[in-house]
C-alpha cells in the first residue's frame, strides 16, 4: 500500500505593505494576508511616527502647546489649532471677537480645501492616475501662500490663539483670497473632468470599501466617512462653533458609502468651502474690529500699547513666560476637521499647563476599520480604500 | 581583397551586420529622445516643465540618466538566483530589439525581409514575457513575484486579441510580409488599412477603425503601459518585477520596455497607417535620387511612429489604472469576442464581397 502523502500545510502569502510603500500615505505598515490577489486579512501597524505629543504637552504652557497641533494633521494645520483653542476658550470662558471668528472660519475652510485637494488627488494617484496630484498641488501651493501671508509660515502656522487669531489680515490678502476662490471652481471642474466620469476611475472606486450607516456609527467614524454613507452629520451644522450659523452652505451626502461616494463628497465639500470662503471675505470687508480678545490676562496686548502702558508690558511678560492659568476642570472641544471630528479633551488642574490632554484624531478609528473594509477585496483595492480613508500619520501616531 | 568582398557570403554578412547596427543605433538614439519626449509630454499635461537642465531644453537628459545608471553599483539581493537575475534583463533587451529586424523603414530598407514577418514579430513579443517572469522570480522577493505573475497573465491575454486583430490586416493584405503589407497601402490615404485598404473596401472602415483602436489598447497592455501597468503598479506593487533591480540591469529593462513601445508604435503605423506611405501617390519620388526618396519615406514612417508614441505618452498621463480582474475581464470578455467578430467580418468581406 502506498503511504498517504502528508498534506502540506497551506501557507498564506503575507506581504508587508509599507512603511516604505509609495501608497502607504506616510509611514503606515499593513501586514496583508493574501490568497492570490484577494486580501484575507489586514493588520495595520502604527506608531512609526509617534512623537509623544500628548505627554510633551503636559510639560508646556497652553500657548507653547499650540504648535504641536500644527504637526498633527500637517495637511490642514489650522483646523487642529482651532480645536485646542476652542477647548482653552471653553475653560477660560473667553469670547472671540466677531472678526476673529470670521478669520478662523475662513482659514478653517482653506484648511479643508488644502486637505481635500491632497486627498482627492492622491486617491486618484492610488488608483493609477498620475496627473491630478500635480494639478491639485498647484492650488495647494497658492493656499499655502495665503497661510504664509497671514502668519508667516506655510505649514506650521501657529496662527489661532486662545481668544482669536494672532494678527489681523491685511485687506489685500482678503481680496486675493476672494479672487482665488472665484477661480477655484474652474480648477475643480478640471480635476473632475479628468477623473469623475472616467470609466476606469469609476470601476476602481464604485462599490469598493462600502461602509453601511450602522458600521459607520459603530466604528466611530466621522467626517466624510459618515457623510459618504448618507448620515447627515457635520459639526459645523449639528453643533455650530464660531459663527458658522451665519454662513450659507450645504453638507454633501453620499448614498452608497463606497470610495466613489466619498470622493464625490470631498469634491463637493471643496465647492461648498469655496462658497464659505467667499462669504467670509465679504464679511471681512464689512466687519472691522479686534481679531483677538481684549482680555489681556489671556491674549497679549497690542505691541503699540506695550510702548505706552506699564501694565500692558507686564501682561505681555507674564503671558510669554508663565502663561495664563486655567481654572481646574475638564473640557472637551471639537471641530469638524477636514478628516472628521477632531477633538481635544483637556484636564486642567488649575496651573498654567494642561494636566492631561487627549487628542481625538479622526483618522484613528478610520484606520482601525482597514481590516474589515478590505476583506475579500483585491490587492489593488487596498490602496484605493486607504486613499479614501484620508489617513495622515501625523495625527494617528501623534 | 576585391575577391574577399565579392564573395557573396562575406558581402551578405557585412551588409546585414551593417544594417543591424544601423537599426540598433537608430533605435537607441531615438529612444534617448523619445524617452525625454515621454517625460516632457507627461510634464506638459501636469503643468510642469519636465527635465530642462541637462543640455538645451534638457535634450541630453537621457544620456545623463544613462551614465547615472551605468555608473551605479549593481545590487543583487542575497536570496536571488544570480544567473537568472542577470539573464532576465538581457533577455528582455535582446527580444525587444530582435523584433526590429523585420520592420520595413522604406522600400528595401529592412534588415530581414521575412515573408512571415508578422508571425516573427508576434513570436518575439510573446517571448518578451520571459524576461519579466524570470526577473520577478529570480529576485526571490514578494512584490516582484506578484508583479511577474500578473504580467505573465496579462501579456498572454492581450496577445490573443492582438493576434486576431493582426489576422484582419493579413486578410486585407493577403500577405504576412510586412513590406508587402505596406506596399499594398500605397497611393492615396484611403488605401491605408485603417480605412479598409482601398476605396472598394470602404465598407470595412468601421471594422478597421475598431480594430485599430483595439490594437492600440492591446499594445498598451502588451507593453505594460498605463492603464495596464499592473506588473509595475506603483501604488500596489511598488515597482513590480523591477523592485530589486538597480543600475545597469534596471536600465536594460527600461530600454527594453521603451524599445517595445516604439516597436508597437511602428507596428500600428505599418499595419494600419500605411507604414512609409505618406497618404498620397509618391510618383514624384521617381525623379529623386533613390536614397533621398527612401530617406523621405523613412522620415514619413518615423513621423507616424512619433505620433503614436505621443498617443502612448498621453495615455500614461491621463488614465487611472485597471485592477487585475478588470484587466482580465476586458481582455477575455470584451477584446477577444470583439476581435473574433472583426476577423469574421473581414473574412466574410474578402470571400463574399465584390473584391473577392
Amino acid at each position: 500500500m502506498v503511504p498517504a502523502i502528508p498534506e502540506t500545510p497551506v501557507r498564506k502569502f503575507n506581504i508587508n505593505f509599507g512603511p516604505q510603500h509609495p501608497a502607504a500615505h506616510g509611514v503606515l505598515r499593513l501586514v496583508l494576508e493574501l490568497d492570490g490577489e484577494i486580501v484575507e486579512r489586514v493588520d495595520p501597524h502604527i506608531g512609526l511616527l509617534h512623537r509623544g505629543t500628548e505627554k510633551l504637552m503636559e510639560a508646556r504652557t497652553y500657548l507653547q502647546n499650540i504648535p504641536y497641533f500644527d504637526r498633527l494633521d500637517y495637511v490642514a494645520p489650522m483646523n487642529q489649532e482651532h480645536a485646542f483653542c476652542l477647548a482653552i476658550e471653553k475653560l477660560l470662558g473667553v469670547e472671540v471677537p466677531i472678526r476673529g471668528q470670521i478669520i478662523r472660519v475662513l482659514y478653517s475652510e482653506i484648511g479643508r480645501i488644502l486637505n481635500h485637494l491632497l486627498n482627492v488627488t492622491t486617491q486618484a494617484m492610488d488608483v493609477g492616475a498620475l496627473t491630478p496630484p500635480l494639478w491639485g498641488f498647484e492650488e495647494r501651493e497658492k493656499l499655502m501662500v495665503f497661510y504664509e501671508r497671514a502668519c508667516g509660515a506655510r505649514l506650521h502656522s501657529n496662527y489661532f490663539r486662545p481668544g482669536g487669531v494672532h494678527q489681523d489680515l491685511p485687506p489685500e490678502l482678503v481680496e486675493d483670497i476672494d479672487t482665488w476662490a472665484k477661480a477655484f471652481p474652474k480648477i475643480c471642474d478640471d480635476i473632475e473632468g479628468l477623473i469623475t466620469d472616467n470609466r476606469i476611475f469609476k470601476q476602481r472606486n464604485v462599490d469598493i470599501g462600502v461602509v453601511s450607516k450602522e458600521e459607520a456609527i459603530s466604528w466611530g467614524f466621522s467626517g466624510v466617512m459618515v457623510r459618504g454613507s448618507g448620515i447627515a452629520w457635520d459639526l459645523r451644522r449639528s453643533q455650530p462653533y464660531e459663527n458658522y450659523n451665519d454662513f450659507e452652505f450645504d453638507i454633501p451626502l453620499g448614498k452608497n458609502g463606497d470610495c466613489y461616494d466619498r470622493y464625490l463628497c470631498r469634491m463637493q465639500e471643496m465647492r461648498e468651502s469655496t462658497k464659505i470662503i467667499r462669504q467670509a471675505c465679504e464679511m471681512l470687508r464689512k466687519t472691522h474690529g479686534p481679531v483677538l480678545s481684549e482680555d489681556n490676562k489671556v491674549a497679549p496686548p497690542r505691541r503699540a500699547e506695550m510702548k505706552r502702558s506699564m501694565e500692558a508690558l507686564i501682561h505681555h511678560f507674564k503671558l510669554y513666560t508663565e502663561g495664563f492659568k486655567t481654572p481646574a476642570g475638564e473640557v472637551y472641544a471639537c471641530v469638524e476637521a477636514p478628516k472628521g471630528e477632531f477633538g481635544v479633551f483637556v484636564v486642567s488642574d488649575g496651573t498654567n499647563k494642561p494636566y492631561r490632554c487627549k487628542i481625538r484624531a479622526p483618522g484613528f478609528p478610520h484606520l482601525a476599520a482597514m481590516d474589515w473594509m478590505n476583506r475579500g477585496h483585491q490587492l489593488a483595492d487596498v490602496s484605493a480604500i486607504l486613499g479614501s480613508l484620508d489617513i495622515v500619520f501625523g495625527e494617528i501616531d501623534r | 581583397m576585391q575577391a574577399f568582398f565579392a564573395n557573396p557570403a562575406v558581402s551578405w554578412t557585412l551588409l546585414t551586420t551593417g544594417g543591424i547596427l544601423l537599426v540598433v543605433i537608430w533605435v537607441l538614439l531615438s529612444l534617448a529622445f523619445l524617452l525625454l519626449a515621454d517625460r516632457k509630454i507627461w510634464a506638459g499635461v501636469q503643468m510642469r516643465k519636465g527635465p530642462n537642465v541637462v543640455g538645451p531644453f534638457g535634450l541630453l537628459q537621457s544620456f545623463a540618466d544613462f551614465f547615472k545608471f551605468v555608473l551605479k553599483e549593481i545590487v543583487i539581493p542575497a536570496g536571488a538566483d544570480k544567473v537568472v537575475f542577470i539573464l532576465a534583463p538581457l533577455i528582455s533587451l535582446i527580444l525587444a530589439f530582435v523584433g526590429w529586424a523585420v520592420v520595413p523603414f522604406a522600400p528595401g530598407w529592412v534588415v530581414s525581409n521575412l515573408n512571415v514577418g508578422i508571425l516573427y514579430l508576434l513570436a518575439m513579443s510573446s517571448l518578451g514575457v520571459y524576461g519579466i517572469i524570470m526577473g520577478g522570480w529570480a529576485s526571490n522577493s514578494k512584490y516582484p513575484f506578484l508583479g511577474a505573475l500578473r504580467s505573465a497573465a496579462q501579456m498572454v491575454s492581450y496577445e490573443v486579441s492582438i493576434g486576431l486583430i493582426i489576422i484582419t490586416v493579413i486578410l486585407l493584405a493577403g500577405s504576412m510580409n510586412l513590406s508587402t503589407i505596406v506596399e499594398k497601402q500605397s497611393g492615396w490615404i484611403w488605401n491605408w488599412n485603417v480605412f479598409g485598404g482601398g476605396l472598394n473596401n470602404l465598407v470595412l472602415l468601421p471594422v478597421m477603425v475598431v480594430a485599430m483602436g483595439m490594437f492600440y489598447i492591446s499594445a498598451l497592455a502588451e507593453t505594460n503601459r498605463p492603464p495596464f501597468d499592473l506588473p509595475e503598479a506603483e501604488s500596489e506593487l511598488v515597482a513590480g518585477y523591477q523592485v530589486e533591480y538597480s543600475s545597469t540591469p534596471y536600465l536594460l529593462f527600461m530600454v527594453a520596455e521603451y524599445s517595445n513601445i516604439v516597436l508597437m508604435c511602428a507596428m500600428i503605423s505599418v499595419l494600419f497607417f500605411g507604414g512609409w506611405n505618406p497618404g498620397f501617390p509618391t510618383d514624384f519620388l521617381s525623379s529623386w535620387h533613390p536614397f533621398a526618396a527612401n530617406l523621405f519615406l523613412a522620415l514619413v514612417f518615423y513621423a507616424k511612429i512619433c505620433f503614436w508614441f505621443f498617443m502612448f505618452a498621453m495615455a500614461k498621463a491621463i488614465v487611472p489604472r485597471y485592477r487585475y480582474d478588470q484587466l482580465m475581464r476586458l481582455g477575455w470578455k470584451v477584446f477577444l469576442p470583439t476581435s473574433l467578430v472583426l476577423v469574421a467580418a473581414v473574412a466574410a468581406w474578402r470571400v463574399f464581397g465584390p473584391a473577392a
